[in-house]
């Protein structure tokens, strides 16, 4: 190894080969580029939640009052999501979402707090914690089901919609929410709604049967015979990703 | 620096440690789940070489209904069976399934999987001075998904409804709907699947690349000092993992619209005067998002041959390569071009004109790379002392079909332009001249290249030129012509002409193209005899017979898994140390390996050379 030791002219920066020049191993670089690749997903999909929606005008009543839905226009999202559990008939807009991104935020740090555990070996402490971000992974989950079912069966209302058939116009009542028809606005609110907040909780899924295998992996000590524990650290990098893409998906079905 | 030697150490012994294994590998570890980087390389490169006799198949196939409108087509029957109508003509459906299947297999498993899956595969670790791959294991899991997604591509070649049939980007509602051609059923379904694994394929192979690259180079390997060819691949891996999960996204919501009877995609559709249900989606939508892949694929199809031409031309014009730094340049400039461009695919579907003309503003800057690189090729042969192996004629070849390629892009990027020319056959002679026959030719520089580093073996080097020349010849009679019918208005994906009297004083250009394609397809079984041939008989290869630079000529005449039996060489210099004068007082010839520390070489150090061993001697 005679020649390593030694000095190369013109190559003795960070970059001069023989060394990971980011100080980072190439499971730690995998992850990054993975999750630049998967955000290039998620934007996709984004992009296409903005081009449709800006295909329709905006929802043109008072927002203070009774929401009026129809297929001609947009919903606004805050008349839309306004249910929590047990409190039927009320109105709390962004309440019960409000409080998923809320357990959603809490279970990315105490997943900080396991990878710093981590760093200083507590094998205890890494294992509390991973426990805890998985809690709160089921949990989103949890809520994100009830958000879904209670988006699928709908209000006591629903939306009066006219079909031309056979030359006639005929009104029906529509209630609920599936992939054809929803009684909250265009076809493609619901679509995109299920297709993106879908593909969001399928990565958060993934993630928690991933936290799963590092805890279990953490429980037998398997980190402490390899003598670090980069893996939670790997899987700790998707967790954050899985965090911040709720984040945007958040602002733009929620808020925006 | 004691944590280097640790490092380097570890990693020694980390294969030292796969070396143990490496002497129960068993047929199936050795050839099949092999996770050596070289073996998967090959396998990349049988693998595209059977898709792209499958890909060229086809296209005789419709080559010949479009040459020859009339012939009864009878005798193919045996392998088309029904798609030959009782007429013993070509059934026009299948005309569609058979060019939709052709883009797609040439460039996807061809040009993608068989070019940069064979050299990124094979040339990083060996030219970066590496063991192997980062993970050796993704990188075989790369292969299997690519093999996996083949097999459903081929199996879609069979079924009673046919394959795929929309135009290779299939764009919807034609895609979407199995009423609007027999293809969009089962076919598309396949395609679909086909497309996801080749995704999950590429992205596995791309993130390796990418990590393999940036920490596994050799004590010494600056950015600087790698081969353009790494960094072609480098750059082809970071397009890859940016653009194709958009498709990915693209894919899914198709694989919704068609079988969840969501309205991405889909509105105000009537089939036989019943409206379908869904209304709102956006057509356009899958066209953006497919060419936010679609045009960086193109890219992804090129670079990893320009950076082969890159190589091949500077050791074989014995010189260093011109403009090394503009080199690199230019390929990072095309690479960051290349994902603002996509819209100019879109100029005729109703985009607002001032788009447009951003659109082809971008486009047009492209060219300014292009040209960079093609003018440091020329200067790289200018005055050179150029041997003329046929991978060198191959890399010319490249040059001057990218020449020709690229200038008829000036026009078609141009918006205003594009009106009159889009969806003929001048947009088909463009793309199969600049990115197709170009990187054809770059993919077969690169096997005559490195097929002695593969196999142990040279290849024949006169049927090497005899390949070439038909090669070359038989594309230029193919694909100028086609320029012709193209500028007279005919129109792509038509099955056929005879029927309108505008086009008929052009039936013999067409056939003559048809004739010459048959001709260039012929031609290339004398490369398929010469490669497998070649494989076994071939002469013996030498340690290093194009007297080159780069680190892969220092390991064994065939490396095992491991690639050097010691320690891994350090670099001092760039690669491309030809004819450098007063090389012959340090008792070199007209190259300096890699592999030379600066103090041998006394008399023909560069002053800043001599400036890097004052700075470590300070030190």
């Amino acid at each position: 190894m005679s020649q390593t030791s030694t000095l190369i002219p013109g190559a003795t920066g960070v970059w001069g080969g023989g060394k990971e020049p980011m100080k980072a191993s190439y499971g730690k670089l995998m992850m990054w580029f993975f999750l630049l690749s998967d955000t290039f997903s998620f934007s996709g999909l984004l992009i296409a939640y903005g081009m449709l929606r800006f295909r329709y005008p905006a929802y043109p009543h008072n927002p203070t009052e009774a929401f009026l839905p129809s297929v001609d226009y947009w919903p606004i999202p805050e008349l839309v999501f306004d249910a929590v559990p047990f409190l039927h008939g009320v109105h709390l807009p962004l309440v019960f979402v409000g409080i998923m991104t809320f357990i959603l935020i809490l279970s990315s740090v105490t997943m900080v707090l396991a990878v710093e555990a981590g760093h200083r070996m507590d094998r205890e402490g890494v294992q509390k914690w991973m426990l805890w971000t998985i809690v709160g992974g089921v949990t989103f989950l949890g809520c994100q089901a009830w958000e879904w079912s209670h988006f699928i069966h709908g209000t006591d209302i629903g939306m009066t919609v006219e079909r031309l058939v056979d030359g006639e116009w005929i009104k029906s009542i529509v209630t609920g929410a599936n992939l054809a028809e929803n009684q909250y606005g265009p076809q493609a609110f619901a679509d995109l709604f299920f297709f993106i907040t879908g593909f969001h909780g399928t990565h958060v899924l993934s993630g928690v049967i991933l936290n799963f295998i590092i805890f279990y992996n953490v429980v037998v000590g398997t980190y402490d015979k390899r003598g670090h524990y980069e893996m939670v650290e790997k899987v700790g990098l998707y967790w954050h990703f899985v965090d911040l893409v709720w984040v945007f998906v958040f602002t733009f079905f929620y808020l925006i | 620096m004691s944590t280097l030697d640790t490092q380097t150490a570890a990693h020694v012994e980390d294969h030292a440690h796969d070396d143990h294994h490496e002497h129960h590998d068993n047929f199936w570890t050795k050839y099949i789940f092999s996770t050596d980087h070289k073996m998967i390389g090959k396998q990349f490169l049988v693998t595209g070489i059977f898709w792209a006799i499958i890909g060229g198949a086809l296209s005789m196939i419709f080559r010949l209904q479009l040459g020859f409108p009339d012939m009864d087509l009878e005798w193919i029957r045996p392998i088309l069976g029904n798609w030959i109508t009782p007429q013993g003509k070509l059934d026009p459906e299948f005309y569609l399934a058979l060019v939709t299947m052709h883009g797609t297999i040439m460039v996807f498993f061809v040009l993608t999987a068989g070019l940069s899956g064979t050299f990124s595969n094979y040339l990083i670790p060996l030219q970066i001075g590496a063991r192997d791959m980062a993970s050796g294991f993704m990188n075989m899991l790369s292969y299997w998904f690519f093999f996996l997604s083949g097999v459903v591509m081929l199996v879609s070649l069979f079924i009673e409804t046919g394959p795929a049939s929309a135009g290779w980007w299939n764009y919807p509602p034609l895609s979407a709907l199995p009423q609007a051609v027999s293809g969009s059923g089962a076919g598309m379904t396949m395609w679909l699947v086909a497309m996801a694994l080749f995704i999950v394929s590429s992205l596995l192979g791309s993130i390796n690349y990418i990590t393999t690259v940036i920490n596994l180079r050799t004590a010494g390997m600056t950015l600087a000092r790698l081969p353009l060819t790494i960094w072609s691949f480098f750059l082809t891996a970071i397009i890859g993992v940016l653009s194709f999960p958009v498709l990915l996204a693209a894919a899914l919501l198709l694989i919704f619209d068609r079988g969840f009877g969501t309205a991405f995609y889909l509105s105000e559709i009537y089939i036989g005067g019943e409206a379908l249900p869904q209304v709102g989606g956006s057509p356009i939508l899958y066209q953006h998002l497919f060419w936010f892949l679609g045009h960086p694929e193109v890219y992804i199809v090129l670079l990893p041959a320009l950076g082969i031409t890159s190589e091949v031309i500077s050791t074989n014009s014995r010189k260093p390569i011109f403009g090394y730094r503009a080199m690199i340049g230019s390929m990072l400039g095309i690479t960051i071009l290349s994902f603002v461009v996509w819209a100019h695919h879109m100029f005729v579907s109703g985009m607002n004109p001032f788009l447009g003309t951003i659109f082809t503003l971008l486009t047009l800057i492209i060219a300014v790379p292009s040209a960079v690189k093609v003018f440091n090729y020329l200067a790289t042969l200018w005055r050179g002392n150029i041997v003329f192996t046929p991978a060198t004629l191959f890399s010319i070849g490249l040059v001057s079909l990218f020449i020709s390629g690229g200038l008829t892009g000036i026009f078609l990027g141009n918006s205003a332009i594009d009106i009159q020319l889009h969806d003929t056959y001048f947009v088909v002679a463009h793309f199969h001249l600049v990115m197709g026959s170009a990187s054809f030719f770059g993919l077969m520089a690169g096997v005559y290249h490195w097929f002695p580093k593969m196999f142990g073996r040279m290849m024949d080097s006169r049927l090497g030129y005899v390949h070439f020349w038909l090669t070359f010849i038989g594309v230029y009679m193919v694909f100028f012509p086609m320029h012709y019918i193209g500028i007279a208005g005919f129109p792509r994906h038509y099955y056929s002409f005879t029927n309108f009297q505008a086009f008929s004083g052009f039936s013999d250009l067409n056939a003559f193209v048809s004739a010459a394609a048959i001709f260039t397809f012929v031609a290339q079984l004398i490369f398929l005899f010469n490669f497998f041939y070649s494989m076994y008989k071939g002469r013996r290869a030498p340690q290093n017979p194009w007297n080159s630079n780069t680190l892969e000529w220092t390991t064994p005449i065939e490396p095992g898994h491991g690639n050097w039996p010691g320690a891994i060489p350090a670099v001092y210099r760039w690669p491309y140390d030809y004819s450098k004068p007063n090389a012959d007082k340090d008792g070199f010839e007209d190259f300096i390996p890699q592999t030379v520390p600066l103090s041998e070489t006394p008399n023909s150090n560069l002053p800043f050379e001599k400036e890097q061993m004052e700075e470590v001697k300070q030190k």
